[in-house]
């Protein structure tokens, strides 16, 4: 199975709903430049909250960018989650949509805050079937 | 001697919560006021509802507007005085000035689109309407109560949930292309109430941690507790409201998923099982076009990778 690789403010909504994966996972760093210099080297889904709020530039968190700038971490992301919330309208998820175009990997599933149990299902056979077809 | 301190001026430069400043930078660049969204574009949409149709637009506006009257006065000057920082006080001023922009965009709706008498006979209906008076005085009872943390609890129920019976009438419009601008309008006003519901939240489950384990099982009983008080208020208002038109069954799912959401914007799990929570799609596609999205990008042909909408952002770090 593909691991999981996230980012979470610190309010932590994407880190509590990773941990209902119960799959193995690594958080990018808060920090800016620790985020630089992390790196990840097992093929990994990335799950990215949106914290742009209509403004499309600073929709991924800078974390994410400055962990996805090196090559040998973005060449290991097969698909991406993205958690938001609705309200946001036209950019709800809209972290997602980015990432998985740059990246051209499949966008798996967008995903409410912490989200429910049904979403948690979904997103399960969703990353087995994933796995299954690489 | 020394002097003793009576206050100290925000430092703005010294930040101890990084949310504080992300939310009030966030909040700031979101600002906007009624008059920029044309609402006026939509009087001949007005006049093609019929007249049962209008009052029940300008109830549901009533009623809102009451609540953000509540909120903007009462409940964000109640979490003041349990502010953790001196910017979340900053940020507590902001959103009790947005609670009454969105108070008067109601208004500003009403004398684009209605006569001055309806206008007063809907202000009328929301000080005699039982279960609106009821609504206020749940959450006005909480706002007034010594609980700091069942303060935050109803000022995020209010924030994400109680809004929401009204909220599906322009997006039930909407979905018909009717009053698209008060839509755009009130697109706006759930956009601020999502980062509000956030933030109140997100404080709350800091002061929720520290708290022993005892209170902290009271007080989630506590949640749960005024949340079915307040749904079964607003079950019987959304009935009143929408039974005439036929849509009290849909609306309760929209208040149901928002339910939901306010109990994780609390960090709680949520209550109402997926099968009572399937909004509408419509609906949900005039909230956001991205919401309802049953794609799944394993079916149909070889490489139907599902790829992002949007144009690549031109953030010069993104180079990649
Ligand atoms: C300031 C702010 C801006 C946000 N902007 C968006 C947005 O543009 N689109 C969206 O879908 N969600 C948006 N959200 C919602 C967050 O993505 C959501 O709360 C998520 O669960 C946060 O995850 P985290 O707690 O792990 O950081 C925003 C939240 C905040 C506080
Ligand atoms: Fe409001
Ligand atoms: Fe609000």
């Amino acid at each position: 199975m593909y691991d999981v690789v996230y980012f979470s403010s610190v309010s932590e909504n994407t880190k509590r709903l990773v941990e209902k994966l119960g799959l193995k996972s690594v958080r990018i760093p808060l920090k800016s430049d620790e985020a630089e210099r992390f790196t990840y080297d097992h093929d990994s889904v990335l799950v990215v909250p949106t914290y742009g709020s209509g403004e499309e530039k600073t929709s991924v968190p800078k974390q994410v960018i400055k962990f996805l700038n090196n090559p040998e971490n973005r060449k290991h992301i097969k698909g991406v989650v993205a958690t938001g919330n609705t309200n946001f309208g036209e950019s709800y998820g809209l972290a997602g949509d980015i990432v998985a175009k740059k990246l051209g990997v499949p966008l798996l599933q967008r995903i409410e805050i912490l989200g429910t149990p049904e979403d948690i299902e979904q997103l399960k056979e969703r990353l087995n079937k994933l796995w299954e077809l690489q | 001697m020394n002097t003793r301190l009576i206050s100290r001026p925000v430092n703005w430069n010294k930040i101890e919560d990084p949310v504080d400043l992300d939310v009030w930078n966030r909040l700031t660049q979101n600002f906007w006021l009624p008059e920029k969204v044309p609402v006026s574009n939509d009087i001949q949409s007005w006049e093609t509802l019929r007249p049962h149709e209008q009052k029940l637009t300008m109830h549901v506006f009533t009623g809102l507007t009451m609540l953000d009257t509540i909120q903007g006065t009462v409940g964000a000057m109640s979490l003041m005085p349990d502010a953790r920082t001196q910017h979340e006080e900053a940020v507590i001023t902001n959103i009790a000035f947005m609670e009454s922009v969105h108070a008067k965009s109601y208004s500003s709706v009403f004398s684009t689109l209605c006569l001055t008498s309806d206008i007063d006979e809907a202000f009328r209906w929301s000080e005699d309407n039982p279960n609106l008076q009821k609504k206020a005085e749940i959450v006005l009872n909480y706002y007034h109560g010594t609980d700091p943390l069942k303060r935050k609890v109803a000022s995020t129920l209010l924030e994400s949930f109680l809004f929401y019976s009204g909220f599906y009438l322009p997006m039930y419009w909407s979905s018909r292309a009717k009053l698209t601008n008060t839509a755009d309008l009130i697109r706006l006003i759930i956009r601020d109430e999502a980062i509000h519901g956030y933030y109140i939240g997100y404080k709350f489950q800091l002061a929720y941690n520290e708290a022993d384990p005892k209170v902290q099982e009271e007080i989630k009983q506590y949640t749960y507790d005024l949340l079915l008080e307040l749904y079964e208020n607003e079950i019987k208002y959304t009935a009143d409201l929408y039974d005439e038109m036929g849509l009290t069954a849909d609306v309760k799912k929209f208040l149901h998923y928002n339910a939901n959401k306010a109990l994780m914007n609390l960090g709680f799990d949520p209550l109402f099982p997926k099968d009572e929570c399937e909004v509408n799609p419509a609906i949900l596609a005039a909230l956001s076009p991205n919401a309802d999205e049953n794609h799944d990008f394993f079916s149909g042909s070889g490489s139907s990778y599902v790829i992002g909408k949007h144009e690549s952002t031109t953030d010069d770090d993104w180079d990649f």
